[in-house]
């Protein structure tokens, strides 16, 4: 009893804001978490990062015109994945050029109607909830659409998986099975801009690659197959926006004086750390199994075969 | 009776903006034959390996697969792509890699049958790659890495199998371990071979047939009939000699005044 009030502060539980900010935070992590894997193994980081910026833009612009700033975060993302895509993602080379110049204007858009919103408003509370997020003043009523939009991203990556999985290995090997890779291509940023929206709305919008990239990056230094590692990464995405939410409303009561630390912090610093420790692992786990491959044996062994082969 | 063409290319021309690589080559490939396409870099034997498998279209000529015209859907090719990078921080298992040769172009997760476990078991069995065949892939050799991708490109079964410059890169010990592999999966299983390289010697020891790529055009026999001093001479369009020896064949240009610096056309090509 004694540990459990020395963990969770007095009213966690019986905590409405809490409540629906452990459950939107735990479908995110999930949708975070599942799309990571393939952002990172399609190395396409910088194209979620992008996708935030635009995000950025939707949910201020959505705040300007007094539309719910989730549909502004999801509605800029996959209007600027779509023209990232026009412009040219699919081409490797191109790929950072696209996100870049996208980039550019999207912040540049977004900064003038943050300007606007925090004008309108006369506070820049807006600036601060668009940016980086409150997952405690998420009103409980999103709920059913965020779950919604879950649901379609994991169903959408779920039908396009093996060819989403043979096109991020290797483009060649995939067209040559007749995959389509402009319609993967595009369907998968898709998927990203809506992860990229709904993980906005939990740490708002710059931070939310954090989520998308952090356990998934994780996951896969410690997995040994790629579900393994979506697993994984949903779980520690679980894992780290609940310790998250739990620290921030614990940090109200640290210092009366305070506030409360924001949520976001916590999230995206746990997510670091996480990573950080994954690295001495992973190190410690190649090194053990370089160990045992007993290279000179194995090539002793294929000689005869071969030699058979060419006989 | 012989055989009719697995593979049968007929005047493929193609030419990127203005330069013709492909001028009216034509060849055919027959069951369980094993084919070099050799020529140097950039004669356009990439090009060529990506019209057979419909991934490119040809300006003119046709190409037919078991006797049709291919459709870039059709499976009866296997495809190793050159320079595949297999990155090693991705946690995927040789044994995953040749599976998605199976259904990697399907829908959904795909949870595999027992029957198709077995069918990538026994492909790793044939290309010798049981060994490593739940490490990463990323973190193998370059040997073992071409193993990998030979199994993926033939688990589902092709009758043709198309290799782009699968040597290069590869310790010479590697090579003959590969050529070895290939041989044997020419010679039992009767899958046609179609192996491109800028090197042949390498191949002379298991090569049926040879394609000969330069300047746009091909010539087509075995190593005897095209590794010839008049042949090679007319398809280059000036004198080159052939020289035999030790079991090796060097393919050696006259010295021409303006060829001194073009180092597409070396005094000295060793082929």
């Amino acid at each position: 009893m004694s540990l459990r009030r020395l963990l969770f502060e007095p009213g966690f539980f019986s905590s409405a804001p809490v409540h629906t900010a452990v459950l939107i935070g735990a479908v995110t992590a999930v949708v975070s978490a599942v799309v990571g894997v393939f952002t990172v193994v399609r190395s396409q980081s910088f194209a979620g990062h992008a996708l935030t910026d635009i995000a950025t833009t939707g949910g201020s612009g959505a705040v300007y015109f007094g539309v719910s700033p989730l549909a502004g975060f999801i509605g800029g993302g996959v209007a600027g994945g779509g023209m990232m895509d026009l412009i040219g993602v699919q081409r490797v080379r191109s790929r950072d050029l696209a996100t870049g110049i996208v980039l550019g204007a999207a912040t540049g858009l977004a900064a003038l109607f943050l300007y606007l919103d925090a004008t309108q408003s006369a506070t820049t509370g807006v600036t601060q909830q668009i940016l980086f997020g409150s997952i405690f003043t998420v009103s409980s009523s999103t709920i059913p659409i965020v779950a919604i939009c879950s649901a379609v991203v994991l169903l959408l990556i779920g039908v396009i998986y093996r060819p989403l999985l043979l096109s991020s290995i290797s483009p060649d090997l995939a067209s040559v099975r007749g995959v389509g890779l402009r319609v993967v291509g595009l369907l998968f940023m898709l998927a990203l801009a809506v992860a990229v929206g709904l993980s906005s709305i939990a740490i708002g919008s710059i931070l939310s690659t954090a989520l998308l990239i952090g356990p998934a990056a994780t996951a896969l230094r410690l997995t040994r197959s790629i579900r393994g590692a979506m697993v994984v990464a949903c779980l520690l995405g679980i894992a780290t926006t609940w310790l998250g939410v739990l620290l921030a409303y614990d940090s109200d009561y640290w210092d009366p004086s305070s506030q409360g630390l924001p949520v976001s912090f916590f999230i995206v610093a746990i997510a670091f750390l996480i990573y950080l420790l994954s690295g001495l692992a992973a190190r410690r786990h190649v090194g053990r199994r370089n160990g045992d491959i007993p290279a000179k044996e194995a090539c002793g062994l294929e000689d005869d075969t071969t030699s058979k082969a060419v006989a | 009776m012989i055989d009719p063409p697995v593979l049968d290319v007929s005047d493929v021309r193609i030419a990127f903006s203005g330069r013709k690589i492909l001028d009216g080559v034509s060849f055919e490939i027959r069951k369980g034959e094993f084919t070099g396409l050799i020529g140097s870099n950039g004669v356009g034997k990439t090009t060529l390996l990506r019209i057979i498998l419909g991934l490119q279209r040809p300006d003119s000529g046709e190409v037919r697969v078991l006797g049709a015209p291919r459709s870039s859907r059709s499976h009866s090719l296997g495809y190793v792509p050159q320079k595949v990078v297999l990155d090693a921080d991705v946690p995927m298992r040789a044994r995953d890699l040749v599976a998605l040769g199976l259904d990697g172009h399907r829908f959904g997760f795909g949870r595999r049958s027992k029957h198709q476990r077995e069918l990538v078991n026994e492909i790793l069995h044939d290309v010798d790659a049981e060994r490593f065949a739940d490490s990463r892939v990323g973190n193998l050799s370059g040997g073992e890495q071409q193993r990998v991708l030979i199994a993926h490109a033939l688990v589902s079964r092709p009758q043709v199998l198309l290799l782009d410059e699968p040597l290069a890169n590869l310790d010479p010990k590697s090579v003959q371990e590969i050529v070895a592999l290939l041989h044997k999966v020419s010679s039992e299983h009767g899958v046609a071979i179609l192996l491109s390289a800028h090197e042949m010697n390498a191949l002379l020891p298991v090569m049926d047939r040879i394609v000969y790529v330069t300047e746009g055009r091909a010539a087509s026999g075995t190593t005897d009939e095209v590794v010839r001093s008049d042949v090679l001479s007319r398809l280059y369009g000036h004198h080159v000699d052939v020289l035999k020896l030790h079991g090796r064949v060097l393919v050696v240009a006259e010295p021409r005044p303006e060829a001194d610096h073009l180092p597409d056309h070396p005094t000295l090509t060793v082929s």
